[in-house]
């Protein structure tokens, strides 16, 4: 009994042991990236591609928002954040104390589209009328053109990258109506509008889906091509965050997402490319 | 090595063992609150429990009352124990007094492995099935509501509830019983006039103790409450319960800003109301056995 005790501990430390050293046997080259969910779809295509065509090297990406990310890179435990907002004065600071320049690289464009149930009649909105709907002016469809029906507004949380891009805007000084349904990720968003005929909502180019309709905003479909002619009024730039110059794997990655290639993928994810697209 | 000092090592084990739960706890403690207090720097602690607005990334004019998130968790506890008390204390008297053995071996297990289904998967049922049936059966604008959130925390927690009320009913020695049926009274009456009032501190504590699991509950809140900062008037309206707020706003928060001191202050009034129950339950729990009801 008392052996076989001993022998379980053993076995259990063995393992823990083996699971801290394991990193240090490895003889890839590794990279992880963190943050905003909105890029994730973007940067996952970006890392399964570069892998492909660079065996031996490993590089993995994860979500948690882009506060998230941008803390990890800051206490160095990622190599690379992806953010749907631009880094913040108290991130900054913060990167500053630890003696960490944080680098801003712009990888593609984006597109928030304002989406509705796909019964819902209203094809059209301007930015007032987005905006009244948002600070809980107008309440219900019928006012806009609309079925007699209560308008569920939802979005995004408060300290996602997607509300910031949104809020600055539609709503500029004004506070968003209390009773909004605030939704932790964008597929929430886009599960909830889907489920709720009176809903309303706004999510990135990339999530759009056949089940939602986007509206038109002043006139304009949320397309890539409105967003590059300057004709979309939703657009906002996402970025991948960097400690200092990117060197080593990390370059070679950002260089690849710089590339021809790597904007095809942009394209292709249903975002706006940033550089000549192969 | 002789015996005694072999006993001794053990001892010495377990107690480092039960120092580490210890240390846990007051290490929790003291990080939630270096982490919290800053928060009332730039709000006082009046108008973050009392506030109504909670704005706390607006650039222009940030707010920080929490009343909505407060009021949004005691709403769906509300609900969720209006839902489980009937049932859970009901089921606890079933399986004790009325149920034969047979059927109580089949029945019993069968509710506590309600109590294993991940609440992800609680939450995720509540999203795909209760939140559209309630939609369409109250003909309301939005299925996720406090009503959807109360169901599926009272299935959740109704085994919890269930176990503690009937080991409550358990301890109740059955020369109680006997002596209710031999001055002629019968099952009803046993149950409802002598085993029931004897057992109330011990039912009481199991409804409190669930009280403070559903008040502690995050991820089905965060799913099927709706998720509007808003003091409720109604428990088909969305609410924002405290523990939803924290979990979706702590991953993409600016560490160490204003909005991340003030969630750690929210996890300070969750803590706060768990800890009161806890000491509630604790009173209750020794005024019982001062008064030795049995």
């Amino acid at each position: 009994m008392k052996k076989s005790i001993a022998v379980t501990m053993a076995a259990i430390f063995g393992l823990m042991a083996g699971l801290v050293a394991a990193p240090v046997a490895e003889s890839r080259e590794r990279l992880v990236l963190q943050g905003s969910t909105t890029v994730l779809p973007i940067t996952v295509k970006h890392a399964e591609e570069f892998m492909k065509r660079n065996p031996g090297t490993e590089i993995s990406v994860r979500g948690g928002g882009s506060g998230a990310g941008i803390k990890a890179l800051i206490e160095g435990t990622i190599g690379m954040a992806q953010a749907s907002r631009s880094i913040r004065d108290g991130e900054i600071l913060e990167a500053k104390a630890r003696g960490i320049k944080v680098v801003e690289h712009t990888i593609a464009g984006d597109a928030l589209a304002v989406i509705v149930h796909p019964e819902n009649p209203v094809a059209n909105l301007t930015k007032a009328q987005i905006r009244d709907i948002y600070l809980g002016k107008t309440t219900n469809w019928r006012e806009v053109g609309g079925k007699d029906q209560k308008i569920v507004v939802t979005s995004r949380d408060v300290a996602s990258g997607t509300f910031k891009a949104f809020n600055e805007k539609i709503l500029g000084k004004e506070k968003q109506r209390p009773d909004a349904l605030f939704l932790a990720s964008s597929a929430a968003v886009v599960g909830t509008v889907t489920g709720t005929p009176g809903a309303i909502g706004y999510v990135g180019m990339g999530f759009l889906r056949p089940e939602i309709k986007a509206l038109h905003v002043d006139g304009v479909a949320a397309t890539a091509e409105n967003l590059v002619a300057g004709k979309y009024p939703l657009g906002r730039p996402l970025f991948i965050y960097t400690a200092g110059e990117p060197t080593g794997l990390a370059k070679r990655f950002l260089d690849f997402i710089m590339s021809p290639d790597g904007q095809k993928i942009v394209k292709e994810a249903e975002f706006v490319p940033v550089g000549p697209v192969k | 090595m002789t015996r005694a000092t072999k006993d001794k090592i053990i001892e010495w084990g377990i107690t480092l063992i039960a120092l580490t739960s210890v240390i846990s706890f007051l290490g929790i403690a003291v990080v939630l609150f270096a982490q919290g207090l800053p928060a009332f720097n730039f709000v006082g602690l009046w108008d973050f429990l009392t506030g109504r607005g909670w704005h706390p990334t607006h650039v222009y004019e940030p707010e920080f009352g929490i009343l909505p998130l407060i009021m949004g968790t005691l709403w769906v506890a509300a609900g969720a124990l209006i839902i489980t008390v009937p049932f859970g204390v009901g089921a606890a008297i079933y399986i004790s007094e009325v149920a034969r053995p047979a059927v109580k071996d089949v029945i019993k297990p069968i509710i506590e492995l309600l109590n294993s289904v991940p609440s992800v998967v609680m939450g995720f049922i509540g999203l795909l099935i209760l939140a559209p049936a309630v939609m369409n059966l109250f003909n309301l604008p939005v299925g996720l509501t406090i009503f959807t959130a109360s169901v599926m925390l009272a299935l959740l927690y109704m085994p919890y509830v269930v176990s503690i009320a009937e080991d409550a009913l358990n301890a109740i020695p059955m020369s109680l019983r006997e002596a209710s049926y031999a001055v002629g009274a019968n099952k009803m009456e046993t149950i409802t006039k002598v085993v029931l009032p004897a057992a109330f501190p011990g039912v009481s504590t199991a409804v409190i103790l669930g009280g403070g699991q559903m008040i502690g509950e995050t991820m089905i809140v965060l799913m099927v409450a709706g998720g509007a900062a808003m003091v409720p008037t109604s428990f088909f309206e969305p609410a924002r319960p405290m523990t939803a707020t924290i979990a979706a706003e702590m991953g993409e928060t600016v560490v160490g800003g204003d909005h991340y001191h003030a969630l750690f202050a929210i996890g300070i009034v969750l803590f706060v109301i768990t800890l009161i129950l806890f000491i509630l339950v604790n009173l209750i729990e020794k005024k019982f056995r001062r008064e030795k009801l049995w």
